[in-house]
């Protein structure tokens, strides 16, 4: 047994931290530390940057512009990335779009698409859900009807994550009325300026505005649009899901989020005792470290089952299980630290009006948006009967 | 044993229901406790109109209730809606100053005519008053404040500000009409302040007030903890109807047993937490009956993030987003754990006092 990385994949986490430490623009690793919403043009500056180094498409092959990383070091990069504070990249293009065209893509697809995903000519998001279509992905109705060299679309997506900064967004659409419903989906690329596209935004919890509905009223789409043949779409959705779930254990997020709990403990005072001291919070913190450093070696010990190519699919459904929880569990904490001005909306005051070295509004705001990780990415009691299928199979 | 509301009780409750049944509306509910002065005047003037106010303080003091059953009940219904409208803040501040012979002013603030709110906690500090900083200290005649004070609920916009801070002899009360607030909105919405103060002068009501001030603020935590089982139960109404109406899979989603077993943990958090409240209310007063009041804020500090957690889980996306009353709910049911002393603060009071023997 050997719980280090060798010595190739040291060099390469100490290169990647000088590059962090010298490339990365502090106001947006700031942003991103207090988790206050990132700007198209936050993501657009680090997006250029990691193009630059050839470090964006992380899961792309070399020879369409990725960095022809093996898991490791793709892990290596992702944790590094989120201990200082870097932009977790939208998954759309980079994670999902690009993978599946160079799978699934015509060569003509690929050549045009691909690199104005690299530089930042396409923002792509993702119309799988409905309104009546969440888990059950497959009873999507969204309709796309064959006339000419065109489709007609009509229907409904929802809860398309920063469909607001995007101008293209790939879809399931429903192309055969019979058989299995699985058999008649078919995966389809649109452009939002299409005549007969309209986004709405969706106000979350928070106030915040991260996620659109999109309308689609005899939206008409060239066949070439089409990503792999008619009817097959559900393969390739489920292939992109699989994108979905890498670093789906987000431990260098929670890493981060611990050490900023462990900062604050330092210097806030709960009725005359200092945080760190005080015996429930510092009980909790222990038993979420403890959780956490399990976490990180589960998440290595089924990294290097991938490496040898045994990875099983129930492996990062538990990552993901545990990984959420560890995650909602320090938003929780974070925000109970703060006590009583956590309940006051940071708006109307500044933080030197506050008299405090943290946003105490954005702690509790920041931990409800924090719900969504147990919703969204397939949510976790899907992940349980995914596990639980597994166990119980004859 | 009777566990039933007296015929007053019922009376109390169901006025109130149907009230803010028919008034409240929980858009305007949003849009209000966001906005300055984060409440509906409207609803505040029909609240103290129907003698709503006047049940948070006794018969002798000017009002027509008082006891911990009243506020209770008042604070129960007021959960139920979502009420944004600043009635803790003026709860502390009435039972205060009925405490300290200010009729006058508990009569006006009952009328609705003026409002008033409560200036304890600061941001070191937020249970326990021995950890209190400011100082008020007399000079020429006039007192003098100093410190700083925050969490003041229900601050905004109201006329006067009763201000604890520490005297020569304890904890003292002071008087402050007209304060200069730094206002904000709640995260659930309704309003708090900060209160700086240097060298401010002010009226002393009490030199040492600490009696007065733990019995207050322990009504108010009693006022919350059933507020909390107010919104509890709505949320879980909200819940259980759309586990029995959304359908995946071909099927309704209250027909998994996964989410069947989840509602039913949350209706027993629930009886539990109505269970506590019953205690505290019954104790309040008693010896020992600060116990049962950090019981209850402990438990429901726990339940309420499991209802809310577990409410927004089981609506899936809908469940996180503004336009969904439930949401709303939940955040209330998160937030009140961070008013007067969250389940750690609470406790710290419980270990604190030492175990009470459970039979006598
Ligand atoms: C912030 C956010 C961003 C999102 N971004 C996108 C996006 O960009 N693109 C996109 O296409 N989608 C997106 N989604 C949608 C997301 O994938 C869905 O919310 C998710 O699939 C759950 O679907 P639902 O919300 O309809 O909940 P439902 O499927 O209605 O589920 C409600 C509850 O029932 C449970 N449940 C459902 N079926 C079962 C079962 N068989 N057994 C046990 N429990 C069950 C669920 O776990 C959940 O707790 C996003 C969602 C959120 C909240």
């Amino acid at each position: 047994m050997d719980l280090e990385f060798n010595e190739t994949e040291l060099a390469f986490r100490d290169e990647v931290r000088a590059f962090m430490r010298s490339e990365l623009p502090e106001d947006i690793s700031r942003k991103v530390i207090s988790g206050n919403e990132l700007t198209r043009d936050d993501y657009m500056r680090w997006q250029a940057i990691l193009n630059a180094k050839g470090w964006l498409a992380t899961t792309w092959e070399e020879e369409y512009g990725g960095p022809g990383w093996d898991a490791v070091q793709r892990h290596i990069f992702s944790e590094e990335s989120a201990l200082h504070g870097a932009p977790r990249m939208p998954p759309f293009g980079l994670a999902m779009m690009g993978p599946v065209l160079i799978k699934f893509g015509t060569e003509e697809q690929k050549s045009t698409l691909l690199p104005r995903i690299l530089d930042g000519s396409d923002w792509w998001c993702q119309g799988f859900s409905e309104p009546g279509a969440g888990s059950d992905l497959a009873s999507m109705k969204m309709r796309a009807e064959r006339d000419g060299d065109e489709y007609v679309l009509n229907g409904q997506k929802t809860w398309t994550t920063l469909g607001q900064y995007a101008n293209k967004i790939f879809c399931l659409v429903r192309t055969a009325s019979e058989g299995k419903p699985q058999a008649s989906i078919s995966f389809l690329l649109v452009d939002l300026d299409t005549p007969g596209v309209e986004m709405r935004p969706i106000r979350l919890i928070d106030g915040g505005y991260e996620v659109n509905e999109v309308f689609f009223t005899d939206v008409r789409v060239p066949v070439e649009n089409l990503v792999g043949n008619e009817n097959e779409g559900w393969t390739i959705a489920k292939y992109l899901l699989t994108h979905e779930r890498t670093n789906i254990a987000g431990v260098g997020f929670s890493i981060m989020d611990l050490e900023r709990y462990k900062t604050l403990a330092q210097e806030i005072k709960r009725d005359g005792m200092q945080l760190s001291d005080h015996p429930i919070y510092a009980a909790r913190a222990a038993a979420i470290e403890a959780d956490l450093e399990a976490l990180r070696i589960t998440n290595l010990r089924i990294l290097a089952e991938t490496r040898d190519g045994s990875a099983g699919g129930v492996g990062s459904s538990m990552l993901k299980l545990k990984g959420t929880q560890v995650r909602q569990e320090l938003q929780d904490l974070y925000r109970s630290a703060i006590g009583p001005r956590a309940a006051t909306l940071s708006s109307g005051l500044s933080h030197n009006e506050m008299s405090v070295p943290y946003d105490a509004g954005q702690a509790a705001q920041v931990y409800f948006l924090h719900r969504k990780l147990s919703i969204f990415g397939g949510s976790n009691e899907i992940q349980r009967n995914i596990v639980a299928k597994e166990m119980f199979r004859d | 044993m009777d566990f039933n509301l007296s015929e007053d009780h019922q009376l109390l409750s169901n006025t109130l229901n149907r009230f803010l049944g028919d008034n409240y509306d929980i858009e305007k509910r949003n849009e209000a406790g966001f906005t300055a002065p984060y409440h509906l005047q409207d609803m505040w003037n029909g609240l103290a109109e129907l003698g709503v106010i006047g049940a948070l303080v006794s018969e002798e003091k000017g009002g027509f209730g008082g006891s911990a059953e009243d506020i209770s009940v008042v604070f129960e219904e007021l959960g139920r809606s979502l009420c944004v409208e600043p009635m803790l803040g003026t709860l502390l501040a009435l039972r205060v100053l009925s405490d300290h012979g200010q009729d006058e002013r508990v009569e006006q603030i009952i009328s609705g005519e003026s409002r008033a709110a409560l200036a304890v906690y600061e941001p070191n500090m937020s249970c326990d008053l021995s950890a209190m900083e400011a100082t008020a200290v007399e000079q020429d005649g006039v007192w003098r404040l100093n410190g700083r004070k925050s969490a003041i609920y229900g601050a905004p916009g109201s006329d006067f500000v009763v201000v604890a801070a520490k005297t020569e002899s304890g904890t003292g009360l002071f008087f402050l009409e007209n304060p200069v607030l730094i206002c904000a909105a709640m995260v659930d919405g309704g309003g708090v302040a900060d209160l700086v103060m240097e060298n401010t002068a002010a009226e002393c009501l009490a030199l040492d007030a600490e009696t007065s001030l733990t019995s207050a603020l322990d009504l108010g935590r009693i006022a919350l903890c059933a507020e909390a089982v107010g919104a509890m139960s709505a949320l879980q109404d909200l819940t259980v109807d759309y586990l029995k109406q959304r359908k995946q899979f071909g099927t309704t989603l209250s027909s998994f047993q996964a989410l069947q077993h989840r509602a039913v943990n949350m209706q027993i958090e629930i009886e539990q937490c109505r269970s506590i409240v019953i205690s505290a209310v019954g104790q309040f007063g008693q010896p020992g009956g600060e116990r049962n009041v950090s019981m209850a804020k402990n438990l429901i500090g726990r339940a309420g993030r499991l209802m809310s957690e577990e409410s927004i889980q089981l609506h899936g996306g809908i469940g996180m987003t503004w336009e969904y009353p439930g949401a709303h709910f939940a955040k209330r049911l998160v937030m009140i754990d961070h008013q007067l002393g969250d389940q750690n603060d609470h406790a710290m009071r419980l270990i604190a006092t030492g175990a009470k023997q459970l039979v006598d």
